[in-house]
């Protein structure tokens, strides 16, 4: 309503862009990057997917602040469940009592 | 005191059927409806993350299982899936321009190729989860796994199926509310005035999507290299 | 003046379609408001038949297996059918448009729909309760909840899923309000500090009960078909349910103090008639209590085998976290200095909010403490900490908006006398029925037993002593409230002589709230300063 209309160009591109993303992370998956780096690439490649949907399909680059503030909100807020959930699995074996 | 009738004001509710009587004007319903559905995907965010976090709990402390048993799931379904479901962001986001420029016809079509690329994913899953219980996997009393990571394979799959399931229930009432829009759509009621409730369930729509993005790395690319 | 009766939103219409389908905030709110009675009624029954269980050492009254029945209903139905939609719910629902400047909230059919919701969500748990109830404690915790507990515990478990809904349909509405609909020239900071809370309390709604109900749904799950997300000798880990729980649960508390804080704030500007001292501060203490609340709640699994780092962060941040609430104290107490303080039963509620809740927060402190936790985990201490919150703290809170608003909602004065009476009874009676339960857990007496040793005894007497007061003290206002609707004295637009939009329109307000939309120009708790008044 208030902001500028996307091309359906664009629409095409991030589909294209979206589906080569997903090629990609198959294909990596195959490789043996080590433990670390394979879930590294794997979550960035699924967070840039993320971003170009949150950014063109969802409008969120034409989004008022606030929108972008609820977002962040809500991504914040699950990295603080993640977070210190995991921070006591993984130190469960720190410091004898 | 200004004479009220000497200009003609014009009443936004009696103007527009659209206009609910809590709002001043259109847009006011608009950005307000727009945050109340960004709010609802907040919730859905913390809602999924749940599961999420228990993956992830898990997933750390049982590494290698989780990879041996990951195997298990078809890569070519699940990639299908994912680029079908990519495929119904495009539709959704096309249906969304079309009913903001108020073209009937193009609406109703891509808002039914995105119901038909969301059938498509449910009937993929359907296929998976029945290859799953034929092969006994499925958790529950009749769960038999045996092979690499088997101690931890009931937990692997409980993950996996309440995961999917869940995803799989939010596409359902997605492609439920396409049905209704498409229907609406038809009827004209879409147009530049008014396409709010085309654009709410494209944010739903495209949240689905997004759930899937996580999703599909996570559990079906596990183990690969 | 005129004899044609004036239209409000109660005669407006009649008959119980116009109420079952009512989109009016206000009636929504009355329907709220009857339903939580109702619950609430019902967890005091559950709550006398502990106190007087607990009349004696032995397990005389009841089984052990029903007196887990009854401390775990006693709970549930406390917490998730009372205490978390009570203000928002009911004042919330009905002031917030009237507050802002609107003619309702933003979304009234979703409104409508929580009503349902948590209408649904409590008949679920009622019928689980009837045909057998749960024993789990309100907690259901694994792998008891989830493989030994041989209870209804999949639809209670449905029933708290269902009624979680409601209230994250009420915080969307209520942020969405907030945002959009406030009336020309009401700024975020001339917002009433009700308003604030709320603002707050919603965003813990939305962010933190969707966690529960997918632990729910998990435990749901769990029980059915045994699939081991929980259950050791699967590789599942008890501890994930905890903090899947408490990540909620925590917060949950704060949805429960925090409007009663913002009511504190409204009636305690209007009855010393003197602005409120650091509205700043209290709004933005209202913003930190949510977002920290988040962060503490490790602070309930420092015995259950979280790793200590965790413990010590988690101790830490839940030090921090009184402090937002301490400030809020401070300022209160700062704006009663010099203020002309009128003892009228809200009033009265309010001041009993101030000391009872930092009497609560104070010994939150100790359970804060690592060390001391260790100690009185799991006693009755604890209970009478988070009583002195919830019921000294949360209900007087709700009592005062009941006091404050009613002539508002109802167009009715009460009878001030019997409302301080009562005001007075409930502080006695609740004093009596939890102080002694700091003593008893200092003194190691375990919460959610039944039997005690004999030298515990002279206290718990007294507690139960103290709760039938309680009780009275709870059943004199529903008399003389009732009473007031047919007989009390009109009650004019603004009895109070109170600051805040709501007193601009009639008692009870018209449908649409507002004939015009008013313009706001003028600070909140704009009351005259003493010495322009005495000029």
């Amino acid at each position: 309503m208030t902001h500028r209309e996307t091309s359906t160009r664009t629409y095409l591109s991030v589909f294209v862009a979206l589906a080569s993303l997903t090629t990609l992370t198959v294909a990596v998956a195959y490789v043996n990057l080590g433990e670390h780096w394979n879930n590294i690439v794997a979550l960035s490649i699924s967070i840039t997917k993320t971003a170009l949907v949150a950014l063109f399909f969802m409008h969120l680059r034409d989004s008022k602040r606030l929108t972008w503030l609820i977002v962040g909100g809500g991504v914040f807020w699950l990295v603080v469940l993640l977070g210190f959930t995991l921070s006591d699995v993984a130190t469960r074996g720190w410091l004898a009592l | 005191m200004p004479d009220s009738t000497s200009v003609a004001a014009v009443d936004p509710h009696a103007a527009s059927a659209h206009l609910a009587h809590q709002f001043e004007d259109a847009e006011q319903q608009y950005e307000t409806a727009s945050l109340g559905m960004w709010l609802f995907i907040v919730q859905e965010i913390m809602f999924f993350g749940g599961l999420f976090t228990a993956y992830a709990v898990y997933r750390s402390m049982y590494p290698n299982a989780f990879a041996q048993v990951s195997r298990n799931l078809d890569v070519v379904f699940g990639t299908t899936n994912t680029l079908v479901l990519i495929g119904s962001s495009l539709t959704m986001a096309l249906a969304v321009r079309a009913a903001r420029f108020g073209t009937r016809r193009q609406l109703v079509t891509y808002l039914l190729w995105t119901m038909l690329f969301g059938t498509v994913f449910l009937g993929i899953k359907g296929m998976e989860y029945h290859h799953k219980w034929v092969e006994g996997f499925v958790p529950g009393p009749g769960f038999h796994y045996t092979g690499a990571g088997a101690e931890h394979a009931q937990l692997f799959f409980s993950l996996y199926f309440a995961m999917t399931g869940l995803h799989a229930l939010h596409m359902v009432v997605g492609i439920v509310l396409l049905a209704i829009l498409a229907v609406m759509g038809a009827r004209g009621r879409f147009g530049p005035a008014y396409s709010t409730p085309v654009e709410m369930a494209g944010l739903y729509w495209h949240f689905v999507d997004v759930i899937w993005i996580f999703l599909f790395p996570m559990l079906y690319l596990l183990g690969r290299h | 003046m005129g004899t044609q009766k004036s239209i409000d939103y109660l005669n407006v219409d009649y008959g119980i379609r116009s109420w079952l389908l009512t989109l009016d905030h206000k009636r929504i709110a009355l329907l709220y408001l009857i339903s939580i009675t109702v619950m609430f009624a019902l967890g005091g029954i559950f709550a006398m038949l502990i106190r007087l269980e607990l009349l004696t050492p032995a397990g005389d009254l009841v089984q052990s297996d029903t007196y887990n029945k009854l401390f775990t209903m006693h709970g549930i139905i406390m917490i998730f059918f009372f205490l978390v939609p009570s203000i928002p719910s009911v004042f919330g629902n009905f002031l917030l448009p009237l507050m802002i400047g609107a003619r309702d909230l933003a979304f009234p059919k979703l409104n409508l729909l929580s009503w349902y919701v948590y209408v649904l969500g409590a008949i679920f748990t009622l019928w689980a309760m009837v045909s057998g109830g749960v024993d789990t404690g309100w907690t259901f915790y694994t792998p008891y909840s989830t493989t030994a507990s041989t209870t209804n515990v999949i639809p209670t478990a449905i029933g708290v899923f269902v009624t979680g809904f409601s209230s994250i349909l009420t915080g969307v509405n209520f942020i969405a309000t907030i945002h959009r609909m406030r009336a020309p020239g009401l700024t975020w900071f001339r917002l009433p500090l009700f308003v604030w809370a709320l603002y707050a309390t919603s965003l813990i709604m939305v962010l933190g009960t969707p966690v529960l109900a997918i632990t729910i749904l998990l435990v749901g799950l769990e029980r059915a078909f045994h699939i081991g997300i929980f259950d050791p000798a699967l590789g599942g880990d008890p501890l994930l349910f905890q903090h899947l729980f408490w990540f909620y649960s925590h917060p949950a508390v704060y949805i429960m103090i925090l409007p009663s804080m913002g009511v504190v704030s409204e009636v305690i500007s209007c009855f010393a008639k003197k602005r409120i001292f650091g509205y700043n501060f209290i709004a933005a203490s209202s913003l930190a209590i949510a977002l920290f609340g988040f962060l503490v709640w490790g602070h309930h699994m420092f015995v259950s085998g979280e790793s200590v780092y965790a413990a010590m962060v988690f101790s830490v941040l839940s030090f921090a976290v009184a402090v937002p609430s301490a400030v809020k104290v401070f300022n209160w107490a700062a704006t009663l200095y010099k203020g002309t303080i009128e003892l009228s039963a809200p009033m009265l509620y309010s001041l009993g909010f101030i000391g009872l809740f930092t009497v609560g927060g104070l010994t939150g402190l100790f359970l804060a403490a690592l060390g001391l936790d260790v100690h009185v985990h799991d006693t009755y201490f604890v209970v009478a900490h988070f009583h002195y919150i919830m019921v000294g703290g949360a209900i007087m809170g709700y009592m005062a908006a009941m006091h404050f608003w009613w002539p508002k909602v109802t167009g009715r004065m009460y009878s001030q006398l019997w409302a301080k009476i009562s005001a007075l009874t409930i502080f006695l009676g609740f004093n009596l029925t939890f102080f002694p339960q700091f003593v008893l857990g200092y003194l190691g007496m375990p919460r959610r037993y039944h039997t005690y040793p004999p030298e515990f005894q002279v206290l718990n007497v007294l507690s139960t002593a103290g709760a039938s007061i309680l009780a009275l003290g709870y059943l004199i206002p529903l008399i003389y409230l009732i009473y007031s609707l047919r007989n009390g004295e009109r009650a004019p637009a603004n009895p109070w002589k109170a600051t805040g939009l709501e007193w601009t329109v009639p008692s009870p307000p018209p449908p649409e709230n507002f004939d015009v939309i008013p313009v706001v120009d003028e600070e909140p708790y704009a009351y005259p300063d003493l010495e322009v008044q005495s000029a």
